[in-house]
């Protein structure tokens, strides 16, 4: 028992060694190192050599002078006589090796004595495995996106894998990419129109949604029951099944490249979901302050500016940037009712760039940087109120 | 008393709701009903555009006398199939001008041509010719007379608007021979994509559900797919797995993985061998699920973590006094407590999924086997231009969606009665 427990115990920890230690190769190949080797067998053999000097060792040395001695050794045998490459990347073997040291540092024989232990272990390596796992296949995407924006395109051809940035050039060339975009082809306009109109989407659709959530979260009306349970049927109904009639419409009012034309279809599919956000917080609102209210002589409107508004900006501000998102990201109904250059959003713009095979891509990939980084600074700047609008709005596709 | 006090409430929340309902009835449910409509009919793009009559001003001196003018009208139908009929012209003029010849369909009253050309045929051109000077002699000002444009006006049939029905289009879709392929496309597409992203979910969720440091920073991290424009990261996308420049590829040959690159998103099938068995996988749908997959498993992991949020530690206690293994405490506590989350999760992904338009399109533009029914929508209306075609494929979508949301409001509505 205890002999299976060892092995599974310096399997699993030389696994997840390997792993660490091959996503910081990918990552230095990435910065024009040439590798092309993994020496999963050598780092496999280390693996299983320190997890097994660990245990064995124990607490008799403290754990810091631990993990540096292991550290150097793999770092010596590995980095500096197998590969012989840069002192940085040195350092980076350093670090992983540290901190894999003092993660298999908990476990001791008595552990592995225990009940379930291998079952624990792998569970935990599972976790350390998946944080680095999807921290990596999630972040590297946006992390190429904006490498390439600052790249040339011969550079780009020569080495698709050379991901390193000279800093040393000045401003003006590192950033061409985005002053080329500017210039030629007319982003400022494009931002400015996607801004107008997911600004303006979302105006429109809090001046329509907060009356009439108001409306089926206090007041008794005919119909009440059956329009809280449509909203939620009319949400789910697809962009694409409308798409050919509002075209139609559109074209034969002569809505088509216009910006009004975009703000109400976004305002109409955003409606329903903001409705049913804002009603179930409306609830949440005592009574009374509302039968004050009328006591007090208060229209509807005064209710509604003077009582609901001031006390659900909570609710109201994730609503509001929920439907600033989905405006801003929205790609299907721009495609449609888009042709013409002048009234592009940002969205629209990118595919009208990527249609053209000459583009080079560090154009495209810039203006892809400039349509991602106001969303992900919203959502990261307002985490708490955007995941309670993600979850509520969940139906959105 | 109570009775008007009801009665005022009735009439608030009507005024109240009314412009929410109006404009989604405008915009979302009048457009169902007209997609059955144009679904019956035999329309193609260039139909829809209204013809108009249009007519272009072109303005020349006579001779060197400054003081004549000639103006000629270039009319024409815009469309080329359809008639306009009573048409009316109307152009304005400066207070000081005289026409020299009046043409006997026009007169010219209060320093205004007005005309009436009666019929127009498809395809109908005429050059319309003015001559003018002026009463006192002066020079004209050709910007003056171009700042001011003629206006047309003309009554048209609509062939939306007429009531000829055909079934056409609805055989064409259901006897076509790429049907069944583009049904069980469209079905791998959703359900594989759907179980991905739920799998992936419990697994993040499982994981964010530790304590970790940077825990609230990873949390944010897993929501990024979701949250990023999806022009932007198809394109990315794209780019990392191009077979020629594309990262993913030379990063596979230069740790000599592979030897040729591979064409991920642009090649149909791959031959696999596994245990001996040979088969043909379908690699470029197999990429756009995998998208599909990274880009909406973020919100699986975000509902499973709010319920396993929710789980009373107790359970996990007892489990422990019990003995329980890891693996016993996920299966036996974990999962029967997200079972609830997860198929609610599975309906709504899975009709969302269903109605995926811009990540295929974007991707591959429906080529190498992906071609999805909401692809097709846009392909049969805006590719091939046959509007009527188009509607039909998305009247076939929401025919299917109908059942899906059947059984999803079976479900809820079993879910709210164990509640």
């Amino acid at each position: 028992m205890k002999t299976k427990n060892l092995i599974l115990f310096t399997l699993i920890s030389s696994f997840f060694l390997i792993f660490i230690v091959s996503i910081w190769k990918i990552l230095a190949t990435l910065q024009g190192l040439n590798i092309t080797n993994f020496n999963l067998q050598i780092i496999f053999i280390f693996g299983v050599l320190i997890s097994f000097a660990n245990l064995r060792i124990g607490n008799k040395i403290k754990v810091f002078y631990k993990s540096i001695i292991f550290s150097l050794i793999f770092v010596i045998c590995d980095g500096y006589i197998i590969q012989k490459l840069p002192l940085w990347y040195n350092i980076g073997i350093f670090l992983i090796l540290y901190f894999f040291v003092n993660k298999i540092n908990k476990y001791s024989f008595e552990n592995l004595r225990e009940q379930h232990s291998t079952q624990v272990i792998f569970f935990d390596f599972l976790t350390l495995f998946g944080i680095l796992f999807f921290s990596f296949v999630i972040l590297f995407p946006f992390y190429m996106m904006l490498i390439t924006s600052f790249k040339t395109q011969i550079a780009l051809l020569v080495n698709p894998l050379d991901f390193s940035i000279n800093f040393g050039q000045d401003l003006k060339s590192l950033f061409k990419s985005y002053f080329v975009i500017f210039e030629s082809y007319n982003f400022g306009r494009y931002i400015l129109t996607s801004t107008i109109v997911s600004v303006g989407t979302v105006i429109i659709t809090l001046i329509f949604a907060i009356p009439a959530a108001y409306a089926i979260a206090r007041l008794n009306f005919f119909g009440k029951t059956f329009m809280s349970t449509s909203i939620l049927i009319i949400y789910m109904f697809p962009a694409i099944v409308l798409v050919i009639p509002l075209y139609t419409i559109f074209s034969q009012l002569g809505l088509r490249n216009s910006i009004e034309g975009l703000l109400i279809v976004y305002t109409a599919t955003t409606l329903p979901v903001a409705i049913y956000m804002l009603q179930g917080y409306f609830k949440s609102i005592p009574k009374e302050l509302e039968e004050a209210a009328i006591l007090d002589k208060l229209s509807w409107f005064g209710i509604i500016t003077k009582i609901i508004i001031p006390l659900s900006i909570p609710a109201i501000s994730s609503v509001a940037l929920y439907v600033f998102m989905i405006a801003w990201n929205e790609f299907l109904f721009s495609l449609m009712f888009l042709d013409n250059p002048n009234s592009f959003t940002l969205s629209r713009a990118i595919q009208y760039l990527s249609g053209d095979a000459e583009t080079p891509r560090q154009y495209l990939m810039a203006g892809s940087v400039i349509v991602t980084l106001p969303v992900l600074f919203i959502f990261v700047y307002f985490e708490k109120y955007l995941v309670s609008g993600l979850t509520a709005g969940s139906v959105k596709g | 008393m109570k009775d008007t006090l009801a009665n005022t409430e009735k009439k608030t929340a009507y005024i109240l709701t009314l412009p929410a309902v109006a404009l989604v009835f405008a915009i979302i449910l009048f457009p169902i009903f007209a997609n059955v409509w144009i679904s019956f009919k035999e329309v193609k793009l260039k139909d829809i555009r209204i013809p108009e009559p249009r007519a272009k001003k072109i303005i020349k001196y006579i001779s060197e006398d400054p003081s004549k003018i000639k103006i000629l009208y270039k009319l024409r139908n815009s469309s080329l199939l359809q008639e306009i009929r009573e048409v009316s012209f109307q152009d304005k003029f400066p207070k000081n001008f005289e026409i020299e010849k009046l043409d006997p369909r026009c007169e010219f009253k209060k320093y205004a041509l007005n005309c009436k050309f009666g019929n127009w045929p498809a395809k109908y051109k005429e050059n319309f010719q003015v001559i003018f000077e002026t009463n006192d002699g002066s020079k004209v000002d050709k910007k003056v007379l171009k700042s001011t444009k003629p206006k047309l006006d003309g009554t048209s049939d609509n062939i939306l608007l007429n009531t000829n029905f055909t079934l056409k289009n609805f055989k064409k879709v259901l006897f076509d021979n790429e049907f069944v392929d583009l049904l069980l496309t469209t079905f791998y597409y959703t359900f594989f994509g759907t179980v991905g992203s739920i799998i992936f979910g419990i697994l993040t969720a499982q994981m964010v559900n530790q304590k970790f440091y940077g825990r609230t920073f990873m949390r944010s991290v897993l929501l990024f797919p979701y949250v990023a424009p999806v022009v932007a990261l198809a394109y990315t996308w794209e780019l990392l797995l191009d077979p020629n420049s594309g990262t993913l590829n030379s990063l596979l040959i230069n740790y000599q993985v592979i030897e040729t690159p591979i064409n991920l998103l642009g090649q149909k099938y791959i031959e696999i061998n596994v245990l001996g068995f040979d088969f043909k996988l379908r690699l470029a749908l197999t990429t756009v699920i995998m998208f599909e997959i990274w880009r909406y498993f973020p919100l699986a992991f975000l509902f499973i973590l709010a319920r396993l949020q929710a789980i009373p530690k107790e359970l996990y206690e007892a489990a422990d006094v019990d003995g329980a293994s890891p693996f016993q405490k996920f299966f036996n506590i974990t999962l029967p407590q997200i079972t609830a989350v997860i198929s609610i999760l599975f309906m709504i992904r899975f009709i969302w999924n269903f109605n995926k338009f811009e990540d295929v399109f974007l991707l591959t533009g429906g080529a190498s086997g992906t071609r999805t029914l909401p692809i097709n929508v846009y392909q049969q209306g805006f590719s091939i231009s046959d509007i009527g075609m188009g509607s039909a494929v998305s009247m076939v979508i929401v025919v299917l969606l109908l059942i899906f949301m059947f059984f999803y409001f079976k479900l809820l509505g079993k879910r709210v009665d164990e509640n």
